[in-house]
């Protein structure tokens, strides 16, 4: 399945479902795989940068380039993993995994002050002021109890969300 | 995360066979949670529309839909249709044999023969494009029906269509020879156009070139005004699109200063899906399908002329005359443009976006200062 032939056996799809841990039914997995090869042009087994951005509501998405260093290189079962945190079976938990894993972009397991001014920068471009934005972030983590050394992790996230 | 869960049911939906209607999907205004009253972190960390619709667009996007061409349906192979439709195939290739052969044993001595008498070598020419397009269409079997009044000669008026492959034009010319513009092609289309599209006044552009637009536009006034210049016909998608949407319209066809006739022209995908798909097939390849398969049926609606109404911009103008055009052919309008085929969007989408979150941050800072 790592090639890109147009027909998915049973046990691919099995296997998809088994790695995104039954986030997606048979059905969609069928077709996420007819838009997987759609957007997979050169046949290649996984979607290039340049082919997500080809499609033009994703590359005028703040969080695009964001999300293609994640996305970059996935073959079709890894990309239907990534995209389970959208399915409407995902619980609020995965959810809240999958923006901690936006954050976190070196991986390892702790957001940092610049990891969240960073993705403030991709939101609001050049209409803030590098300044004002490191204030808003301080000023708002001081409130939530953080500091600007603060080393985020996934439970203070999901306290952030609950409070 | 209860506002996004919303959009989390339809992307669902979105994966069904059966898809519902996603242009009421589109992004339109902030896609990013506007914080109201005062900033907490949770305002700030909440990415989660962004995310949705960066989401959404992978997983189903309307401007991929534009294009999407569907694979040919092989219904006519069993033992009773088949001698038939090679018999057909036979007599298709023949009929379009003997169109060329008649076409040139009278378009060559024309063109050369009558330089001198400009008036009487353009109106042999002009019925004679309009032959050779007629014999194109009976090589396809093409069924087409036109309704509306036949569109007149008269200066300051251009045609605009909804684009789906390059037989609209042969379709359109076969009943009146208008002076298309068009992109240049390589190879034989090429040559075509420069001998035979030539003599019914034709213009060419160039998609790539930058400067080529002015230029254009200044063909196409100079023509229009023209009072023996062929009727103009222009397609404003500026690409072909599947006959299922219709693409937003370039606005040159509209800032001309004339009266603008529009034409819809809807294929019935019963035997033959027209849409030609430059990306996956030449125009040859594509002709050929045409002329192998059984039909191609259309319809061709001309309809009530428009002009710019007071106080309209030419882009209003377009949009207007686009959802005419859509509304008739069944389309369903899409807000992307054409070109984004060859082309990024240009990065004032994105900034929008990020300019009134910016703005909502900025205002709850100013309350926190209070």
């Amino acid at each position: 399945m790592g090639n890109t032939s147009s027909m998915l056996t049973q046990y691919d799809i099995e296997e998809v479902q088994q790695h995104c841990n039954n986030a997606f039914s048979q059905q969609e997995i069928v077709s996420l795989y007819e838009r997987f090869c759609q957007l997979d042009r050169n046949g290649g087994g996984f979607v290039s940068g340049e082919e997500f951005l080809s499609v033009p509501e994703f590359a005028v998405n703040p969080l695009s380039q964001r999300l293609l260093t994640m996305l970059d290189g996935l073959n079709f079962k890894e990309f239907v993993a990534f995209l389970s945190a959208f399915s409407p079976r995902a619980t609020v938990q995965q959810k809240i995994e999958f923006i901690f894993k936006v954050y976190d972009s070196d991986g390892n397991g702790k957001v940092t002050f610049n990891d969240m001014l960073d993705v403030l920068h991709d939101l609001t471009g050049q209409f803030i002021s590098e300044h004002q934005r490191e204030q808003v972030l301080t000023k708002v983590l001081e409130e939530a109890g953080y500091t600007k050394e603060s080393l985020l992790v996934m439970s203070d996230f999901v306290k952030a969300y609950h409070a | 995360m209860n506002s996004s869960e919303g959009k989390l049911k339809s992307s669902s939906s979105e994966l069904d066979l059966d898809r519902p209607n996603i242009e009421d999907y589109l992004p339109s205004g902030s896609s990013i949670q506007e914080p109201h009253g005062k900033l907490r972190l949770r305002d700030l960390l909440d990415i989660s529309p962004a995310l949705t619709e960066a989401a959404g667009a992978i997983v189903d996007d309307s401007f991929t839909r534009c294009f999407k061409s569907n694979p040919p349906e092989l219904w006519n192979w069993n033992v009773y249709l088949f001698p038939l439709w090679c018999c057909g195939v036979v007599f298709r290739a023949l009929v379009l044999t003997i169109g060329w052969i008649i076409f040139l044993s009278c378009f060559i001595p024309v063109h050369f023969l009558l330089k001198g008498n400009d008036n009487l070598r353009k109106k042999m020419e002009r019925a004679l494009v309009e032959l050779i397009c007629s014999f194109f269409v009976a090589s396809w079997t093409g069924v087409v029906k036109y309704h509306g009044p036949r569109p007149s000669m008269r200066p300051k008026q251009v045609f605009v269509a909804n684009h789906t492959s390059m037989i609209d034009f042969i379709i359109l010319e076969q009943m009146t020879a208008f002076a298309v513009i068009m992109q240049k092609h390589p190879g034989w289309v090429g040559l075509l156009q420069s001998t035979i599209l030539e003599s019914v006044g034709c213009i060419w552009f160039n998609r790539s070139e930058a400067k080529d637009r002015e230029i254009v536009t200044r063909k196409l006034r100079e023509h229009s005004q023209g009072a023996d210049n062929n009727p103009l016909l222009i397609f404003p998608e500026g690409t072909c699109v599947n006959n299922q949407y219709s693409v937003m319209f370039k606005k040159g066809a509209f800032e001309l200063g004339c009266t603008v006739c529009p034409i819809a022209i809807k294929y019935n995908k019963i035997f033959v899906d027209a849409f030609w798909n430059s990306r996956k097939q030449s125009f040859t390849m594509h002709l050929l399908q045409l002329m192998t398969s059984w039909a191609v049926v259309c319809d061709v609606w001309y309809l009530e002329p428009q002009n710019l109404r007071p106080g309209e911009t030419p882009i209003e103008f377009a949009e207007r005359i686009r959802d005419i055009i859509s509304v008739r052919a069944g389309l369903k309008k899409v807000p992307w443009d054409g070109y984004l085929k060859y082309s990024r969007p240009s990065p004032k989408h994105r900034e929008r976006k990020q300019q009134s979150f910016a703005e909502s941050v900025l205002r709850g800072l100013e309350l926190e200062e209070k």
